[in-house]
């Protein structure tokens, strides 16, 4: 997988991110302090790599998702997308390249618009950014079903009428369907149960593959963000404080905050690593 | 020595508009004193309705219709109101998945572990609110005396769930159920109080049956372990048995499903097909045929448990036979 990360000038460049929430308090009520989600992040994501991000809840893993696709404007620091700087974009540029930076959510049921068919949901901003024509758009919403492993009666259902792991790969397929370059997974299996997680996380890692997609993958389960990832970055209280090839950084972890991640994982590999654990 | 809680064809279904589903079907199981048992399996298997039969705290249209549930000798399933309620919350208790939920806002930690320690130990008040600080520093709550005093929203996911432990360590039961009782927390966390409710289990001797879907919390706690699909006990045996040596082909891509920290970067998930039925009791014969790899037509009129050696038991009727296909 090394040969991925190649000398050549990352796709995402981020230097120095930092967002912070206003506290208010008081019986006329000011500013008393802040919230350091995101405090001074820096990280480069290779063309076709897959960056894995762990940490506790509320570090501030998702925060510095949703400042990725510009969904939360960060405080100070700079992204550069493929040599362009996204901080200093107008709405209207930025809209031209958000398509080629996608997410996919968490919680499935509240990312998709209920009140539309998966027609729609799918259609829509495909018609909208050229993706496709009114004569194509049939076959180039089969191709995307075909891809996530959906059959095509799905179009004509509201999300409600799937299970969660359907309307996860409906959510993989709305983030593709833009044909993105940047693919952003904020804990997309988190809410599933593990049979179907594995066949998430299966598909995830296909169309990585197939697509030569790049990603970010945000998790607090170890286990699924080695699984997909390339390297991974450990994120502590608004701070990276370690980046290391999947591989490496479980073995031997350098950071102490990482290392009690590692042994606070339950074990049950029989013969990996670490067998006294097991049992 | 008998089994401190024996589940016998414990079978609970729910009624509502649309007719009655049988959620828990003819379900055995045995707890025996001072000892960690796990029941494992996906959301919507019926897990949590066990428990809560057990328990008598089923609501919503929702009854036991047959079967037993006999804990320390005496059935449970015939007591009245006042009865249970000698037992309940005293000599067996439970701990919830969501600690912010089952705790009463409106009241502070301190006198939600105290009114429990006086109602069902009659101590004084002075007394059980000694109890109570000692029983919230075992947990590891830092500063127990503060503690008391404050309200649970003020308090972290984590120290809820120690106060949460705390009320149902605090009349030292013999047996106590926690269904999933560190889902909702970060692995550091869930790894700090796992811990100290398996040394607390240990001192205190109790029984403790545990629910999750977290595999590798099984193999972390558990003595024995039964598996559970579609509202059926599929398998059971030694944790060490069924780690090794799974008799079941859901078990066995259970097992397999899920992604471990020291994987190789060759390894390929095995996925289940298909999803977990929603509504099972109309199946007939074995209720994981459609997903199973290993089907054969016997499979589909196939009802009752093996038994193999060492207590291991198994739904399969194909047993000792899919592993070599």
């Amino acid at each position: 997988m090394s040969n991925k990360i190649q000398a050549k000038e990352p796709l995402i460049v981020v230097e120095n991110m930092k967002k912070y929430y206003p506290i208010k308090g008081g019986i006329i009520p000011h500013v008393t302090g802040y919230i350091k989600a995101v405090d001074g992040v820096s990280f480069t994501i290779h063309e076709g790599e897959t960056l894995g991000l762990v940490g506790e809840s509320g570090c501030g893993k998702s925060t510095l998702g949703r400042q990725l696709v510009g969904l939360e404007k960060p405080e100070e620091g700079c992204i550069r997308y493929a040599g362009r700087e996204l901080t200093g974009m107008s709405e209207k540029e930025l809209r031209k390249v958000r398509t080629e930076l996608q997410m996919v959510f968490q919680d499935s049921h509240s990312s998709l618009n209920p009140r539309k068919h998966i027609y729609e949901i799918l259609a829509q901003p495909m018609l909208y950014h050229h993706i496709a024509t009114k004569a194509t758009i049939q076959r180039e919403l089969e191709r995307l079903l075909d891809m996530v492993g959906l059959p095509k009666s799905v179009l004509e259902r509201y999300p409600h009428e799937f299970s969660g792991g359907q309307r996860q790969r409906i959510g993989i397929a709305k983030a593709l369907s833009l044909k993105p370059r940047l693919l952003i997974c904020d804990e997309p299996v988190s809410a599933l149960d593990v049979s179907i997680q594995a066949q998430i996380l299966n598909l995830l890692r296909e169309l990585q593959q197939e697509l030569h997609l790049t990603c970010l993958f945000i998790g607090h389960d170890l286990g699924a963000v080695n699984y997909v990832s390339d390297r991974i970055a450990v994120m502590y209280s608004g701070k990276i404080v370690e980046v290391a090839p999947a591989k490496q950084l479980f073995q031997n972890p350098t950071h102490p905050y990482t290392k009690t991640l590692c042994n606070a994982v339950p074990v049950l590999q029989i013969g990996s690593g670490k067998p006294e654990t097991l049992l | 020595m008998s089994h401190i809680l024996e589940v016998k064809g414990l079978t609970t279904a729910f009624t509502g508009d649309y007719g009655t589903d049988i959620t828990v079907d003819h379900v055995d199981f045995y707890v025996d004193r001072g000892e960690v048992v796990c029941i494992v399996g996906e959301s919507g298997c019926g897990k949590s309705v066990t428990s809560l039969s057990i328990m008598g705290l089923l609501n919503r249209g929702g009854a036991v219709i047959d079967g037993s549930v006999l804990f320390d000798g005496k059935n449970l399933l015939g007591l009245t109101e006042k009865e249970l309620d000698e037992i309940r919350g005293n000599r067996m208790t439970m701990i919830f998945q969501d600690p912010l939920t089952s705790l009463n806002p409106v009241f502070t930690i301190g006198s939600q572990i105290t009114e429990s320690i006086r109602i069902h130990q009659k101590l004084e008040k002075e007394e059980s609110r000694k109890r109570a600080i000692q029983i919230l520093q075992k947990v590891g709550m830092p500063d127990a005396e503060a503690a008391m005093k404050k309200y649970p929203h003020t308090l972290s996911g984590g120290m809820r769930q120690r106060a949460m432990i705390a009320m149902a360590l605090s009349c030292q039961p013999a047996l106590i159920i926690a269904d999933e009782p560190t889902t909702a927390l970060d692995v550091t966390i869930q790894a700090q109080i796992m811990k100290q409710l398996q040394e607390l289990q240990k001192e205190l001797g109790m029984a403790m049956i545990l629910i999750t879907h977290d595999i590798g919390l099984v193999a972390r706690m558990a003595d024995r372990v039964y598996v559970m699909y579609a509202g059926q006990m599929i398998e059971h045996a030694q944790v060490k048995d069924l780690f090794l040596a799974p008799k079941h082909p859901y078990t066995k891509a259970l097992l397999a499903t899920v992604p471990g920290i020291y994987d190789s970067p060759e390894r390929k998930l095995a996925s289940i097909t298909g999803v977990v039925p929603e509504k099972y009791d109309t199946i007939q014969g074995c209720r994981f045929a459609d997903r199973c790899p290993y089907m054969k037509e016997k499979c589909l009129t196939y009802e009752d448990n093996e038994i193999l050696e060492n207590g291991h038991e198994v739904r399969c009727c194909r047993v000792g036979e899919w592993e070599a296909s």
